[in-house]
């Protein structure tokens, strides 16, 4: 196997998914790329995750109220999932569509948010804003409830075009006045719930969606230019087949799994960092009719997607999972998953609680001098955890590399070892100033002999320095 | 500003969770408390008077001593217009001064950015728990936060401290920011140089540090001795923060135990630290903030209290005058907010007394607003 044909798998499941351990890349780098991307793009071909076997390790879970246990389950499933696009399209959508427990205070009505993101995230942008304007959770957030026909409540026909649809502007344009504002939250008047999201002392139960027709206001409303008596639904169609739409779409799609990109509401006066990688997704957004997928099959398939490596900062969701999927540890439920979880929320990304409607601010704003300390440590335990059996095979394949087969050559260099660690970790590349000092540190210690009681040892202090690296901290 | 030799130094300690107010300043002599507290009450004869009417809970004997030595300012009734009784939405607003939008930026990590502009000092704001409090949330401010002091630092999981030295011998000269890398990466290399810095500082506390003072084990008691220990140290540092444990003043069920052990820890930890910079004769240039996200339902539910709104704060020091600030909220049914204590003081005029009274910095542009100043400093 050609080494940048896996170092090449390394960045599509980094991005696609949340990586995997070498064993994987080669199994499918030797399957092809492109035949990866489609097996990606069909997360059905593959069994869904077995998740009760979360409920029997963790009795106490039941109905699953709290935040930290849907955090805890949503890191299981990111581990674990065979349809690692299912979820990183979940986590996609969820930066975009944010839905905050501090105002739910219901983990599970958010958890219920994601699988309608696991379940339509790939398909129609339409269809998926249609869920999304007839989700509990969302409906809840933006107080959709509580826009009646004779007193409309904006927030949601606002943040429907400013943040999850249009955005505010594109080339130094507006996209849509105020009176699209208030126009489209008359068009939602009367998409409500059944319940409001109860509170103690009653407990908590889920919400259904429900469409109070009485309370819609079913008058002429101009949407766009476009006038008519207008619904929910045609609001949608009208947003979807704007340009502004494709643009705000493709450019979220390259921010994510292409390359960062400066913060959402410096787009409308920043333009896209490649423009034709942009319009090229803008064509298939038509071309596909608005579907999601489609985009994905051929952003995964450019040039400009191959040659982005290392062109982003991991999330903290991105950093944990992605130790965690080449360590191979917590494979199974067992204690620690919370505690485990939690690493999420001290890098500053607490899931399915985002800071604001906005979302995370991402890229180098993931960085301060707190949170890279976390991400440090946190992925320096992992790997220099040798009974874990990802770091147990990093060492194996290791004392194994080229040079060690050549039976006059029994040690392995010191720069074999930085080099085949680097590989086996997924491809990383570090500055040659940087693998210089690490090569170095390594040949300090001595010959490396394959078996030798410190062998393990010092392939995981290489392992600790390398995950220390910037380089690490970018996917 | 106060005439003191030394920088002044903003300790807070934050009660997550919502502390209920009526039964830490108990308004013994109205029967109205009775009334409505019909299970989950403090006995008259147990509360710790202050006057007639109001006591501390009797498990707050460390704070009645500093109460009763006029360093304690109790601000009753603290809250906001339009209360919010989410945990969260509620701490935001008390972390960002944005009552009516979402903020990003705390007030805190404005303040230290006023006192420290080009972050000369990567230990000008401490935090003591894992993940930074929005508080202190602010672009280009360096916060350390510690989780445990006795091994806080980079590459901590190296256990053999001749390979840990090795490892961050490395780690400093891979994250040299004179390699000029550029963009992203050159930021990493800052950040990275500041956490080394801060990390290799911070270290060096406990083992400056002795005392006759023995905190309690609990999480309040280790993060005041750590604040202490740092404070102690001398490392120039103007705020720090620590956070009881998550929601741990949550008290819905079973409130009367909880709230008992909770106070005896808090109020133990804050005696505690009282005492132990009065022995290294530091303590005339701290102030100690208190304070939770909201007080509770004045009705009790049973077996404990809901969320709901004034609440009451501490402000503790020499330099404090002490005493009752503020009007204890009537519990009169047609006084109550959706049955809670109306708050009739803003929480931002105890953050604009202590930045413009304590800090010497200009307030109304980190709290956003002009509000009145309170007289206990």
């Amino acid at each position: 196997m050609a080494r940048n044909d896996v170092a090449l798998m390394a960045h599509l499941m980094r991005r696609a998914g949340f990586g995997a351990a070498y064993g994987e890349l080669e199994r499918r780098a030797a399957a092809g790329y492109e035949a990866t991307v489609e097996d990606l793009l069909h997360p059905e071909r593959h069994p869904t995750l077995e998740t009760d076997i979360l409920e029997r390790r963790f009795t106490d879970w039941k109905e699953m109220n709290a935040l930290e246990v849907n955090q805890a389950y949503w890191t299981y499933r990111m581990i674990n999932t065979q349809r690692p696009l299912e979820e990183k399209i979940a986590l996609f959508w969820h930066g975009i569509f944010c839905t905050g427990n501090s105002k739910c205070e219901h983990g599970r009505q958010i958890q219920l948010q994601i699988d309608l993101f696991r379940e339509k995230g790939l398909g129609s942008f339409r269809d998926l804003l249609l869920g999304l304007s007839a989700d509990p959770a969302m409906v809840f957030y933006l107080d959709n409830c509580m826009s009646h026909r004779d007193a409309i409540n904006e927030n949601w026909g606002r943040e429907l075009l400013e943040l999850f649809s249009m955005g505010v502007g594109m080339d130094g344009e507006a996209n849509y006045s105020e009176d699209d504002v208030k126009e489209c939250a008359r068009a939602f008047t009367g998409w409500t719930i059944t319940n409001a999201i109860p509170r103690y002392p009653y407990g908590r139960y889920e919400a259904g969606f429900v469409y109070n027709q009485a309370d819609h206001d079913d008058a002429d409303k101009t949407f766009l230019g476009e006038t008519g008596r207008w619904n929910g639904e045609d609001v949608i169609d009208l947003i979807v087949k704007q340009p502004a739409t494709a643009r705000f779409v493709s450019r979220h799609l390259y921010n994510f799994f292409v390359a960062d990109e400066p913060q959402v509401p410096a787009w409308q006066n920043t333009p896209p960092r490649d423009l034709a990688a942009i319009q090229a997704l803008e064509a298939e957004y038509y071309r596909s009719g608005y579907d999601i997928g489609a985009m994905l099959r051929l952003l995964f398939n450019a040039d400009f997607f191959k040659d982005a490596r290392f062109a982003k900062v991991k999330s903290p969701a991105e950093a944990v999972i992605g130790t965690m999927r080449v360590v191979r540890d917590f494979t199974t439920p067992k204690p620690g998953l919370h505690n485990l979880a939690m690493n999420i929320r001290y890098m500053g990304q607490d899931l399915m609680n985002p800071p604001t409607v906005e979302g995370w601010h991402t890229g180098g704003e993931w960085i301060d001098s707190g949170t890279l300390v976390e991400r440090i440590n946190f992925a320096a335990d992992q790997v220099g955890n040798l009974e874990l059996p990802g770091v147990r095979d990093i060492v194996e394949r290791v004392s194994t590399a080229s040079d060690a087969n050549d039976s006059s050559v029994s040690a392995v260099s010191a720069s074999e070892v930085v080099d085949r660690c680097l590989d086996l970790l997924g491809g990383y590349e570090l500055a040659e100033i940087t693998r210089e000092q690490l090569v170095e540190h390594v040949s300090r210690g001595g010959e490396l002999t394959p078996g030798a009681a410190d062998f393990s040892q010092r392939v995981g202090q290489t392992l600790q320095l390398i995950v220390s690296t910037q380089e690490y901290q970018f996917a | 500003m106060t005439s003191i030799k030394k920088d002044p130094v903003l300790v807070v300690l934050q009660l997550s969770g919502g502390n209920d107010a009526l039964n830490t300043v108990v308004p013994y002599g109205d029967p109205l408390y009775a009334d409505n507290r019909p299970s989950v009450r403090v006995p008259e004869e147990q509360v710790l008077p202050i006057n007639d009417y109001i006591g501390l809970n009797p498990n707050m004997g460390p704070m009645k001593k500093l109460y009763d030595a006029g360093k304690v300012a109790i601000i009753q009734g603290v809250g906001y217009p339009n209360p919010n009784r989410s945990h969260f939405r509620s701490m935001d607003i008390w972390h960002t001064c944005e009552p009516d939008k979402v903020g990003t930026e705390g007030w805190l990590g404005r303040a230290i950015k006023e006192i420290d502009p080009n972050a000369e000092n990567v230990l000008t704001g401490v935090n003591f728990g894992r993940g930074l409090p929005r508080a202190l949330a602010m672009p280009g401010v360096p916060v350390a936060s510690v989780g445990n002091l006795a091994s806080y630092g980079v590459l901590t999981g190296i256990e053999d401290d001749d390979q840990r030295v090795e490892a961050l011998d490395v780690f400093s000269r891979i994250y040299s920011p004179a390699l000029g890398r550029g963009g992203v990466v050159d930021y990493l290399s800052q950040t990275g140089m500041d956490a080394l810095k801060g990390a290799d500082i911070l270290s060096a506390a406990p083992e400056m540090y002795s005392s006759s003072v023995e905190y309690g084990s609990d999480t309040v008691g280790q993060y005041m001795r750590n604040i202490a220990q740092t404070h102690l140290a001398g490392f120039g540092t103007r705020v720090l923060y620590t956070t009881a444990p998550y929601n741990s003043f949550d008290t819905h069920a079973g409130e009367l135990a909880a709230h008992a052990k909770l106070w005896s820890e808090t109020s133990q930890a804050i005696g505690d630290f009282y005492d132990d910079l009065k022995e290294h004769d530091a303590n005339d240039n701290v102030t100690l903030l208190v304070f939770t996200e909201f007080g509770r339902r004045v009705h009790d539910n049973g077996s404990g209290t809901d969320h709901g709104s004034g609440g009451m704060a501490f402000v503790i020091g020499d330099a404090v005058k002490g005493g009752l600030y503020g009007e204890y909220p009537s519990l009169a049914a047609d006084k109550l907010l959706e049955g809670d204590l109306h708050f009739n003081n803003d929480f931002r005029s105890i953050y604009a007394t202590l930045l413009e009274k304590w800090l010497g910095l200009d307030a109304k542009p980190l709290i956003n607003g002009s509000f009145e100043q309170f007289d206990f400093i």
